[in-house]
């Protein structure tokens, strides 16, 4: 890796020895990272995993949420992120299409890009307000499953539209020019070449967003979740329990703080198994799409 | 020449922005012949090609000035619907392009995308076109295998079928031998000798040995310019122009 | 047949066009809604008492809807927060790209990534019952829920952001120019500061922005650890407010269309137009200082 060079012309050795010495302090940052990762994992695993057990998963909460399991919450959270995924994935989709596969250099495209780029950087709880604001109250869905859906799948549309324009990009142009030269329209070559060879790669990105959607918290404060309801929500406008903002109200705002807390830590602990989880099947599966690729 | 010109091209110019890459092209192409369009690096043989199936007007900047007739009509009148002009005109490119399908849908790709559903029709099809190509010997036994399990010069015949599945009248071959290794060249050789029988093709290639095995008339660009044409036994065996001679010679490009 | 399939083709392009327009429509709607609930606040407090005041006691009785601390609060964590973050996330950028070997790169890579994805909540919660005890006990402190903690623990939740987004800069640099400098005898190090940083500051720039972005408008973590007071900070280790926090924690408790309600709306205002300059900087740099061989931002 690393390339020596040819001609040395002064102090070869303290130049070397600073090289070293600086490459080391580059590495400890590295290890700063993946130490920040760990210390954080191991303290949820260490402290949560004594609260798991098969009632704290299958069980709602019991006597004020000192007690019993937290499956309404773990529903809700499937619910949102999957209802998210389900409004954002088709629109992220078609706007990649557009924007990788029929968009031409114009002004217009470049205020679409960068609508994107704020959007990606609107802070979570500036979604919360717009969920609280239009779907809450200008819709009249009130509080609900249907609002904290919509209200992530405004926030997670550009992590779609990001990852299926670069799944876009490395469908090789030479499939595109093959398909038109057989006397495909541009819709066909999409629909039969770019698109199948794409989906691995979109499917990712989909399953990142699942993940991004699933860990939020502030866009369904206001919108979706509240701190305890007694049923699973059976319609698009009840109001859900979800893990992220379970954890928030446990800690912070019960009665019973310090004595719950490792209900807490079993929160936390499958919100991050959950999300964690998804990511690594991410990883994993994009880095063996790379190799096939190679 | 018993038949008239399959296609004529008259005055062609093209221009990428303000870059102009062909000069006043002139010339014609005959039925059931092979013609070759050779010259050294970017001398605008293999964008001259791209104009004949209109694949330039994938490039935003480009302009083309000038008309290019196919059967008498020019393909770059308004009224001509691109897609069916290029089911027409069909073509290979450099590196083999199969797409990560199966080799019998690969095959099938032209005719789907054309609107045929007929299943008999498609798998008829499919067996007679990789006969044609020379290709069915290989991959009767394994049409469902994904294409990308040939080897490059199979892949490269696959592309060649592909191509021809949807009966194109002219087949455009983009040095399609200069990714594959001296056997397979033979192969795709032989192909088009054979392929010539049914439809006009034209090949680009650097490879002058080539162009004299395949072609019977033979272009010459430099430059963006057509610097001379003719049967391919009378341009390798007597040029008219110092240039040509120059270059068939080896002393340039 | 033809002239049908190229009316169909039009309206494919159409349709998707449409569909490019929603991030745009989104964008739009959250501005409009944002402006129409949060303006009236202004027919009782005027734009510069609400952005200069000091006083935010929005329920007391009048109420002051003063953001300064709050404004003051975001900044100084982001500030902190950077403090560790550009360093740490650059330094982790350019071992990825140039100094690790295959192996451990494609294991750190990963980690930085996953390191992105914990969700805010969890890093919050962290922050809370870990790392405040700790800062209470070593420091003396009365509270380890205050500005450094907050500040440490949005750091790690900006890093991923930064290191990325270098790396893939640094990346991109041409080999050719890495190559001029070795053979000029140049060691590793020299051309690393020399050459390809250089080379790549626009890029690096941007995502130092967007990583500092990230911070400003992260809501969690500055609501669980920065310790909620709504002062103006005298010392690192006080608490503090920041605008976020602020939002998440008093819109559960704020009369609908009250003053306060408006106020906190008013306060997503700032908070947008915050993030939105951050977004637009980088932008901006992004396309201005193209460097050579493709950027990616």
């Amino acid at each position: 890796m690393k390339k020596k060079p040819k001609v040395r012309l002064i102090f070869p050795g303290r130049r070397k020895f600073f090289q070293n010495f600086i490459f080391v302090l580059f590495r400890l940052a590295a290890v700063i990272n993946g130490l920040a990762l760990l210390i954080i994992v191991y303290f949820m695993i260490a402290n949560g995993w004594q609260a798991i057990n098969w009632e704290f998963l299958t069980q709602p909460p019991k006597e004020a949420m000192t007690r019993g399991g937290i499956l309404p919450c773990i529903i809700g959270t499937l619910y949102l992120s999957l209802g998210a995924m389900l409004i954002a994935f088709p629109i992220g989709v078609a706007s990649a299409v557009y924007l990788n596969e029929y968009a031409q250099p114009s002004r217009i495209l470049r205020i679409i890009r960068l609508g994107i780029n704020n959007l990606a950087g609107v802070p979570s709880v500036v979604f919360g307000l717009f969920g609280l604001a239009f779907f809450v109250v200008w819709l009249k869905f009130g509080i609900s499953l249907l609002a904290g859906a919509l209200t992530l799948a405004a926030m997670t549309l550009p992590v779609i539209i990001g990852a299926t324009e670069e799944a876009l990009k490395a469908v090789p142009n030479t499939y595109r020019e093959a398909s038109l030269g057989l006397g495909a329209t541009k819709w066909q070559t999409i629909l039969r070449v770019v698109l199948p060879t794409a989906l691995p790669g979109i499917l990712t990105g989909a399953i990142l967003s699942i993940s991004r959607a699933a860990g939020e918290t502030a866009p369904i404060m206001f919108t979706a979740a509240v701190f305890y309801t007694p049923q699973l929500p059976t319609s698009l406008f009840d109001e859900i329990m979800a893990l992220p903002y379970h954890i928030y109200v446990l800690s912070t705002a019960g009665t019973e703080i310090e004595t719950t807390r490792h209900l807490q830590y079993g929160t936390s602990l499958v919100l991050i198994a959950l999300v964690l989880g998804l990511n690594l099947i991410a990883i994993i599966y994009r880095a063996r799409l790379q190799r096939r690729m190679q | 020449m018993d038949a008239g010109p399959k296609m004529t091209i008259k005055n062609l110019n093209f221009y990428y922005g303000n870059f102009q890459a062909l000069y006043d092209i002139s010339l014609d192409i005959f039925p059931n012949q092979v013609t070759a369009f050779i010259g050294p690096s970017g001398c605008g043989k293999s964008t001259f090609l791209r104009c004949m199936n209109r694949m330039n007007d994938l490039i935003s900047v480009s302009r083309v000035e000038g008309e290019i007739l196919l059967d008498e009509k020019n393909i770059y009148d308004p009224a001509v619907d691109v897609v069916t002009l290029r089911s027409r005109i069909g073509m290979v490119f450099q590196k083999p392009n199969p797409f990560p399908k199966s080799i019998f849908e690969n095959v099938a790709y032209g005719l789907r995308v054309n609107g045929i559903k007929d299943k008999t029709f498609i798998i008829n099809r499919v067996e007679e076109t990789l006969k044609q190509a020379a290709l069915w010997d290989e991959v009767e036994d394994r049409l469902n295998d994904s294409a990308l399990s040939l080897s490059g010069g199979q892949q490269q015949r696959l592309c060649i079928a592909r191509a021809l599945a949807v009966r194109p009248e002219v087949l455009l071959m983009d040095e399609p031998a200069s990714a594959l290794d001296p056997i397979a060249t033979q192969k795709i050789e032989e192909l088009i000798q054979q392929l010539k029988q049914s439809l006009t093709i034209i090949i680009v290639t650097h490879n002058m040995q080539q162009a004299a095995r395949v072609s019977d008339i033979t272009a010459f660009f430099y430059l963006g310019k057509l610097i001379e044409i003719d049967e391919t036994d009378m341009l390798f065996t007597r040029p008219q122009l110092r240039q040509t001679e120059d270059y068939i010679t080896g002393r340039f490009g | 047949m033809a002239i049908r399939r190229q009316l169909k083709e039009q309206w494919m392009r159409v349709f998707f066009f449409c569909f490019a327009l929603a991030s745009i429509l989104i964008l739009s709607m959250i501005v409009v809604f944002l402006f129409m609930e949060g303006l009236p606040i202004f027919s009782k407090v005027s734009v510069k008492d609400f952005l200069l005041g000091i006083y935010w006691y929005p329920t007391s009785d009048p109420p002051d809807f003063g953001i300064l601390p709050l404004i003051i609060a975001s900044l100084s964590v982001t500030f902190f927060s950077a403090l560790l973050s550009i360093p740490l996330g650059v330094m982790t950028a350019v071992y990825l790209a140039e100094i690790a070997g295959r192996r451990l790169r494609e294991v750190i890579k990963p980690i930085v990534e996953l390191l992105a994805a914990l969700p805010s909540v969890v890093i919050g919660f962290f922050g809370m019952v870990v790392v405040s005890p700790f800062l209470q006990d070593f420091f003396g402190l009365s509270t380890g829920l205050n500005l450094f903690n907050a500040a440490l623990m949005l750091a790690f939740m900006s890093i991923p952001t930064i290191c990325s987004l270098s790396e893939d800069a640094i990346y991109s640099v041409p080999v050719e120019l890495k190559e001029a400098s070795l053979a000029l005898g140049a060691t590793h190090l020299e051309t690393i500061f020399r050459v390809i940083l250089p080379a790549s500051i626009s890029g690096i720039a941007t995502a130092v922005i967007l990583g500092m972005s990230r911070a400003i408008g992260e809501t969690m973590v500055v609501l669980m650890v920065a310790g909620g007071a709504a002062m103006i900070p005298t010392s690192i280790f006080d608490p503090v407010r920041p605008l976020p926090a602020s939002i998440a924690a008093e819109m559960a408790e704020a009369p609908f269309r009250g003053d306060h309600y408006y106020a906190l709306f008013a306060t997503g205002i700032v908070l947008f137009f915050f993030t939105f300059l951050f977004n637009i900087l980088a932008d901006y740099i992004s396309h201005k200082y193209r460097q050579v061989g493709a950027a990616t931002l």
